[in-house]
């Protein structure tokens, strides 16, 4: 300590300045300093009294540009804060700027960003993950001690594990989505992405709660600091099947392994558990998510914020031009498969169907970790470590495939972290530790004793300036 | 006239005006004077990231309303999107209900055609957000650019869906009178202010095609449409020209309907579940709204003749609005409430609509002056009339209405005066009274009337007049 706050913040933005990572699309630098100078001249308490924090881009904040990286919202800031964002501010966290992402939250590698794809620190040749990969990449490489990210399906945890850092997707209903601009309203989440199991605890405990201005969100105790330190002695893991095998990365699989034994020492068993209807996971969950925002992006039409091009034709074909200019193949493709998917006559055999398998799903892990079941889940958070940029955006169906762990998550509503348990050939890998829903102490807990006995989180990447 | 062969259905949108906030956001509803796009936030905005939250009061009077149109409360109710591209909708989705909708299988009664009760169902009762309103420089079709208000956007509607039950523009017209008067008895719903109502129609003559009148906002307006669309669907069967299954627009000005879209250029609006709001359980509320409803047009119908002894035929009519009922029961406490029931039921409500005005045009004060003014026999009938209408053309208090038009009514002395004058006068004419020609004394007292200068009441003078004469041929 005995540097000031400002100097902290100065120095920051200039690590930031200095990388290649293209971790951010905005920063919030006079804004984050004068507030530095504040804390200087008057200190103030709060669970994240000076803390810098980085946000996602699709994250409302009063005044800070927020983009989703998407041209069709470049330039266009909100006149209110996301309840997240409030409740930083509360505590005493400094905005340091708007992390970079897949445009709109669409994607597994941060590369479909109108402002470019953000660099792995590990390998600069290699995708972040997504669709958090500027936030996962920030906090790995030290450009913010923590950020907030957000999960439709893995969109914090890919990332997460892709950087070798932690990273967590509350249960639904935990955080307020106020604010968050909405991608697939019924799946997602704001969650931490952070160093180390304890900060993802502490920003959990300013973030999370009931908000009257989310219908969706539900009371909770809290007090997940607190509960790290019970260790896993009694817990039972449940190692689902349909997790393992084919299409995952041998070494993949074994640091996976690895770490079950490593929890078992601890104190937890583990028995294999299945979860039947995996297989249908990404196919509901890719129609349920498109089918909610192609409704969900329908707002975007230059008429009130946004990209506006030259001169005003009639109604329709302006919002079409501005459209058709606005939003990246990526998206255009999800609003069209989405919009189709809720047509008269498909409705019932996609977006319905869909709604099916995902009570099947639920019902799967309400299964699995019923009482006398399971208490956690553990399994790889991706089947693989971080690819090559470019390597797989040409091929969309591939880039779907790589969720397959991770959404069924985010379609059960359940929660799940994911922390640092090995590389592969220089790459991290995630271990996914999944609970009951609002069981998000359990999850924590077991997390902070694995970590507590493992060296992964402590690994600094090459591209550290 | 009913016609057997046209069958119309009703689609009426009403503003919850009554409430103070929006449906889904806290904004307030009392935007009526104020500058656009001032009663506005995020939320009703559509800003990226922000959230709907049910205001719990407007379930409240949807419920109410359901309730009174004789609906069954569905158990769970839930929101839907209903998504479509135009500029006045800023979410690109309207949240409206779908399947679950508040109530289901209602009716109220109507006077039919043929003068008799006749029961309208309902088919069903929804709730859902206004959206915006657009304003053109320049006719809709003309304009080179249009501007767009969102204060209204937000505003919670509920939509009162009919069967296809009415038989003329009529029935159609005394449909929605019903409907308004039971609306504002509820007291969820002010049909005075600006858009408070919005009707589409649904109309067609038996085994042919059904063509929807959307979007007219005055209860007049959707008679004429209707009776317009009845002739030109009458003369188009007469031509042999086929129907189509279309939307068509009411022109006021022309009193014509033209044809916006055809079946074919209808709009798929992909209704699915808003997944930003929870279902509600509102079967729970349904005792709670039910022990708070207000006394409805019926029931108040019955209590008036009862506690006011006057006749059903008054109290019908003193209880087929809201305001004039609360105008009778005010004026009824402080004066004769029979002469209250005749004087307002009788006169006022016909002075009213010859006017095209509201009872908020009369003060109920003024009203118990004039009939204590009758009563004290200060004014004739006829003087009560002028006063009623010289208030409502040139505005004024009675009293000094009767003064400035010298309406005051005759004291007794003066028109005794005039009375033994005018027989002095007019020998020729007692004479004749005397010698048997009645009518002749219509001249003598038509000398009284001259002399008090119409302040006396005639039957009063004649009765007097009679009197003199009879009375000095008797002595």
């Amino acid at each position: 300590m005995g540097a000031s706050a400002e100097d902290a913040v100065a120095a920051l933005f200039g690590k930031i300045k200095r990388s290649r990572l293209n971790a951010y699309n905005v920063l919030s630098e006079d804004l984050a300093l004068e507030r530095a100078r504040d804390f200087d001249r008057s200190p103030w308490s709060g669970l994240m009294a000076g803390v810098p924090i980085a946000i996602k881009s699709c994250i409302s904040t009063r005044g800070i540009e927020t983009n989703c990286s998407s041209r069709i919202l470049s330039g266009y800031t909100p006149p209110y804060d996301a309840t997240v964002i409030e409740r930083l501010k509360e505590e005493g966290a400094i905005i340091v700027g708007k992390t970079n992402m897949d445009e709109f939250a669409m994607g597994t590698s941060t590369e479909t960003s109108y402002f470019g794809p953000t660099r792995n620190p590990w390998d600069l040749d290699r995708v972040p993950g997504g669709s958090s990969g500027g936030s996962a990449a920030a906090v790995a490489a030290g450009e913010a001690p923590a950020a907030l990210g957000s999960d439709t399906g893995g969109s914090i945890r890919c990332p997460a594990s892709f950087c070798g850092i932690v990273g967590l997707k509350p249960t639904y209903g935990l955080v307020s989505r106020y604010g968050l601009v909405s991608y697939a309203n019924s799946l997602e989440q704001i969650g931490p992405l952070t160093l180390t199991v304890e900060d993802a605890a502490l920003v959990l405990d300013v973030i999370a709660g009931h908000d009257p201005r989310d219908s969706t969100s539900a009371d909770t105790p809290g007090g997940y600091l607190s509960a790290l330190d019970r260790g896993v002695d009694g817990l039972t893991l449940g190692v689902p099947e349909e997790y393992f095998g084919e299409g995952v990365n041998p070494k993949v699989e074994r640091s996976v392994w690895d770490a079950i034994s490593k929890l078992e020492e601890l104190g937890a068993s583990w028995k294999e558990v299945s979860l039947p209807h995996t297989k249908y996971a990404l196919a509901a969950y890719y129609i349920i998510a498109m089918s909610e925002a192609s409704s969900n992006l329908a707002r975007f039409d230059g008429l009130r914020y946004g990209l506006r091009l030259g001169a005003d034709q009639d109604w329709h074909t302006t919002f079409s031009d501005i459209r058709a200019a606005g939003f990246g193949p990526e998206v255009k493709r999800r609003v069209l498969l989405g919009t189709y998917a809720l047509s008269a006559g498909y409705y019932g055999r996609y977006y319905l169907k869909a709604l099916k398998v995902r009570t099947l799903i639920k019902e799967d892990f309400e299964r699995a970790l019923s009482v006398g079941g399971a208490d956690l889940l553990v399994t790889p958070t991706m089947p693989f470590p971080a690819f090559k940029i470019g390597e797989r955006i040409e091929d969309p169906l591939s880039l779907y495939m790589a969720d397959v762990f991770t959404v069924p998550i985010n379609l059960a509503g359940v929660p799940a972290i994911s922390v640092p348990c090995g590389f592969a050939d220089g790459l991290p890998i995630g271990l996914q530790i999944i609970g009951r829903h609002f069981d998000e102490v359990s999850v924590l807990r077991a997390a902070k004793a694995y970590e507590d006995a493992t060296p992964y989180h402590e690994a600094v990447p090459k591209e550290v300036v | 006239m009913a016609e057997k062969d046209v069958i119309i259905g009703l689609e009426v949108h009403v503003q919850l005006n009554k409430l103070n906030s929006k449906l889904f956001c806290g904004c307030s509803t009392g935007y009526h004077d104020s500058p656009p796009n001032t009663h506005t936030c995020p939320v009703c905005l559509g800003l990226p990231g922000t959230l709907p939250v049910v205001n719990r009061r407007a379930v409240e009077y949807a419920i109410r309303v359901a309730l009174a149109l004789n609906c069954a409360i569905q158990g769970e109710t839930l929101f839907y999107r209903k998504n479509y591209y135009y500029p006045d909708l800023p979410k690109a989705f309207q949240i409206t209900q779908y399947d679950f909708p508040l109530g289901l299988g209602g009716a109220i009664l109507i006077r039919g055609e043929d003068g008799e009760e006749k029961r309208i169902r309902i088919t069903r009762v929804h709730m859902e957000e206004d959206p915006g309103r657009l304003v053109h420089a320049g006719t809709i079709d003309r304009a080179k650019y249009s501007m767009v208000d969102y204060n209204r956007c937000g505003m919670a509607l509920l939509e009162v869906v009919t069967e296809p039950d009415l038989r003329s523009p009529k029935e159609a017209r005394a449909f929605l009178d019903k409907l308004r008067n039971i609306l504002e008895y509820l007291d969820v719903f002010d049909g005075n202010l600006e858009g408070a109502m919005r009707i589409d129609s649904n109309i067609s003559l038996v085994g042919g095609e059904r063509a929807e009148i959307k979007n007219i906002s005055s209860h007049k307006g959707v008679e004429k449409a209707l009776a317009y669309e009845i002739t030109r669907q009458r003369s188009a069967r007469r031509r042999g020209v086929a129907q189509v299954q279309e939307t068509r627009h009411y022109d006021e000005l022309r009193g014509i309907t033209v044809t916006i879209r055809t079946k074919e250029e209808a709009h798929d609006y992909r209704y699915f579940p808003e997944p930003d709001l929870v279902p509600m359980r509102i079967a729970d509320w349904v005792p709670r709204v039910e022990a708070e409803l207000p006394e409805l047009p019926d029931a108040k119908r019955e209590r008036f003749v009862v506690d006011y002894d006057i006749a059903d035929d008054h109290a019908k009519s003193l209880t087929s609005e809201i305001r004039v009922a609360n105008f009778y029961e005010l004026v009824a406490k402080r004066a004769s409430p029979r002469l209250a029931a005749v004087w307002i039921a009788d006169v006022l409500k016909g002075e009213l609509n010859y006017r095209d005005a509201t009872i908020d045009r009369f003060s109920p004060g003024h009203m118990v002056e004039i009939l204590d003014m009758i009563e004290k026999g200060k004014i004739t009938e006829k003087g009560a009339v002028e006063v009623i209408r010289t208030i409502l053309d040139h505005g004024g208090d009675p009293a000094g209405v009767v003064e400035a038009k010298g309406l005051a009514r005759a004291e007794d002395d003066a028109v005794m005066e005039a009375v033994r004058a005018a027989v002095e006068e007019c020998a020729q004419a007692v004479a004749d009274y005397r010698s048997g020609n009645e009518k002749a004394i219509n001249f003598i007292v038509g000398m009284v009337m001259k002399r008090t200068r119409g302040r006396a009441d005639p039957g009063e003078a004649n009765r007097l007049v009679k009197e003199a004469l009879d009375g000095a041929g008797g002595a």
